[in-house]
């Protein structure tokens, strides 16, 4: 079928770095697969999305559809319904999201229209970052020429669904990205996150049901539809289904992004397509999905990147965008740049993560300049405990707690250095 | 005081929302940029009345939200600096120190002739093409000192 590729999400871009406008999307078989949805049942649209195994790509991989199929459908269900695309890419490392609202945004709003009318939304929006300028013009043009040719606004296609949808511009601040913070900051108010159950499933924006899925999530559902939930599983080659956007930072030869099938190995993205260390820097290790996962080193490199296949290896696939850390780094530094990021980061809601974010990043920067004390190594394990999952509110602080937990242990002698000797060894041997 | 175009840009805003105090940060941003890139105490005030919410709230979406400059005037050109981890591995804080050595300011001041701000950012999504920093709205990627200097060069 036209259009069909066997990298859905960036096949047909633009190679000048333009955005594709509507009359280019719609000839590579853009919105072929609205039309379809259009002639299907909401709850076939959803079984097929979760048959697909489409996996959450803002990091959480929780599966697609079965995430839909919690909204309340028919005639008694509450209304109005939304959907929101989360477009609020903010975890340090993370620059896919970007890349898809400058570059496809057609992709985003035809997957966005489909995932309404799969759960019967007649409002959705863009959650996007303020600093997003450039995706803001560009979506914003999208959806103007998505309304002249009749794939948004009322009676869609002559379906009888109306949709609109609206750009919401936020204002700074990770924890935005946190589903249920985000919908707090929708309705204008700080972006705390809320408390489970309710979930937005039911009870979302201003109280009613809302879905909240991540830009590139969204962007795989209109292939979906049209090749089918085996052919989309089959782009992957491990189970949770389709392409996955990798990206790779840090002194490697081509730092950037590719499409590659879900279970591509992360020796394959960093040696092949990154093409492996820049001259004169070894790899020591990397985080594979954004700040908030755990470290991989060199024997843990043939690694699956798909969701389970990097839990099992003790990390998170995340947001699949790896940093990768070479020979030169004090990892100590890494550190607590990750981890003062968090506390920054932290909204202050609950107090294991507001007061114990900054009492790590002030430990690591301490051992860091060389004022660390002995026991500190034995503070800062204990905050991997206090902060982990379940005893904080939401996920930030077991998230900022994951490369700080693996990188007490890989870089133990690092640590250990640092106190023994007062300072960084290796700034000490370049001199 | 909110000027008339600042005002019709949010009467478009409030239409996007089933009520008027999801619009308090389009109304925040409509008012910062239209103040030149800081928001004042009236502004704000203003805001309350128009969207019928206390001026405690308003103040605390303000507070809470980073973009939001209150009461703190930036330069002409504001820089922001991505100092997270993949701009970080690239240089980004030597970039920060010869822009603060350039610029005869510290992170977080303004030039005298108030033509610059020079601030710290988290992540912005560019972390392929680090170093990096924005300018006002435009981003420039894979920094170096040289391509620094050149571009502060350009910008009267």
């Amino acid at each position: 079928m036209e259009g069909l590729t066997e990298k859905p999400l960036t096949g047909h871009l633009k190679p000048d770095g333009e955005a594709l406008d509507i009359s280019e999307y719609e000839g590579y078989g853009g919105y072929e697969g609205l039309r379809k949805a259009l002639r299907m049942g909401h709850s076939e649209i959803q079984k097929e999305v979760k048959e697909a195994n489409l996996r959450g790509r803002g990091g959480a991989g929780f599966n697609t559809g079965l995430k839909w199929s919690f909204v309340p459908m028919g005639k008694d269900a509450p209304r109005p319904k939304y959907l929101v695309a989360n477009a609020d890419e903010m975890e340090p490392g993370t620059f896919k999201d970007r890349f898809l609202l400058e570059r496809n945004p057609h992709l985003i709003i035809e997957g966005m229209i489909i995932a309404s009318f799969a759960i019967e939304a007649e409002t959705a929006f863009v959650f996007l970052r303020w600093e997003y300028t450039l995706a803001a013009k560009r979506m914003r043009r999208a959806i103007a020429e998505a309304y002249e040719r009749g794939y948004l606004g009322r009676n869609m296609l002559g379906s009888g669904f109306n949709l609109d949808l609206r750009v919401h511009v936020s204002a700074g601040r990770y924890i935005c990205g946190e589903e249920t913070a985000l919908l707090n900051a929708l309705e204008g108010r700080r972006a705390v996150p809320r408390s489970k159950p309710p979930f937005p499933q039911t009870s979302g924006l201003w109280g009613r049901p809302t879905v909240v899925n991540n830009v590139e999530t969204l962007s795989n559902v209109p292939h979906i539809i049209t090749g089918g939930a085996e052919w989309y599983r089959k782009l992957s080659r491990s189970g949770d289904g389709g392409t996955k956007l990798f990206g790779v930072s840090g002194r490697v030869k081509r730092p950037g992004l590719w499409e590659l099938p879900m279970g591509t190995t992360a020796r394959e993205i960093l040696e092949e397509h990154a093409g492996g260390m820049a001259d004169g820097f070894s790899f020591r290790c990397l985080i594979p999905g954004g700040a908030s996962t755990e470290f991989i080193c060199e024997e843990g490199l043939d690694v699956k990147m798909d969701f389970d296949s990097v839990q099992k290896a003790g990390s998170r696939l995340g947001t699949g965008t790896m940093i990768v850390l070479d020979h030169t780094v004090c990892p100590i530094a890494a550190l607590h740049n990750l981890e003062r990021f968090f506390a920054e980061e932290s909204c202050g809601w609950c107090t294991p993560c507001r007061e114990g974010l900054p009492w790590v990043a002030r430990l690591l920067g301490a051992i860091e300049d060389g004022e660390g004390e002995p026991g500190d190594i034995e503070t800062l394990r204990e905050h991997t405990r206090s902060l982990w999952v379940g005893k904080t509110y939401c996920a930030l602080a077991p998230g900022a707690m994951e490369p700080l937990k693996s990188g007490l242990a890989i870089f133990r002698e690092d640590f250990e250095r640092h106190i023994r000797e007062k300072g960084c060894p290796s700034k000490r041997e370049r001199g | 005081m909110l000027s008339e175009e600042s005002k019709k840009e949010l009467e478009a805003a409030l239409g996007k929302y089933p009520n008027k105090r999801s619009a308090v940060m389009d109304a925040l941003r409509i008012a910062q940029k239209g103040n030149g890139g800081h928001l004042t105490k009236e502004d704000m005030d203003e805001i309350a009345s128009m969207l019928e919410m206390r001026q405690v709230e308003v103040n605390a979406a303000a507070a809470f939200y980073t973009m939001y400059n209150i009461e703190k005037p930036v330069g002409k050109y504001h820089i922001q600096v991505c100092r997270n981890i993949s701009c970080s591995l690239l240089g980004a804080e030597h970039l920060i120190k010869h822009m603060e050595r350039t610029l005869g300011i510290s992170t977080g001041g303004t030039t005298p002739d108030k033509r610059f701000t020079l601030s710290t950012v988290e992540c912005l999504g560019s972390c392929g093409t680090a170093p990096m920093m924005q300018i006002n709205d435009d981003y420039y990627e894979n920094l170096t000192e040289t391509r620094i200097d050149e571009l502060l060069k350009t910008l009267k």
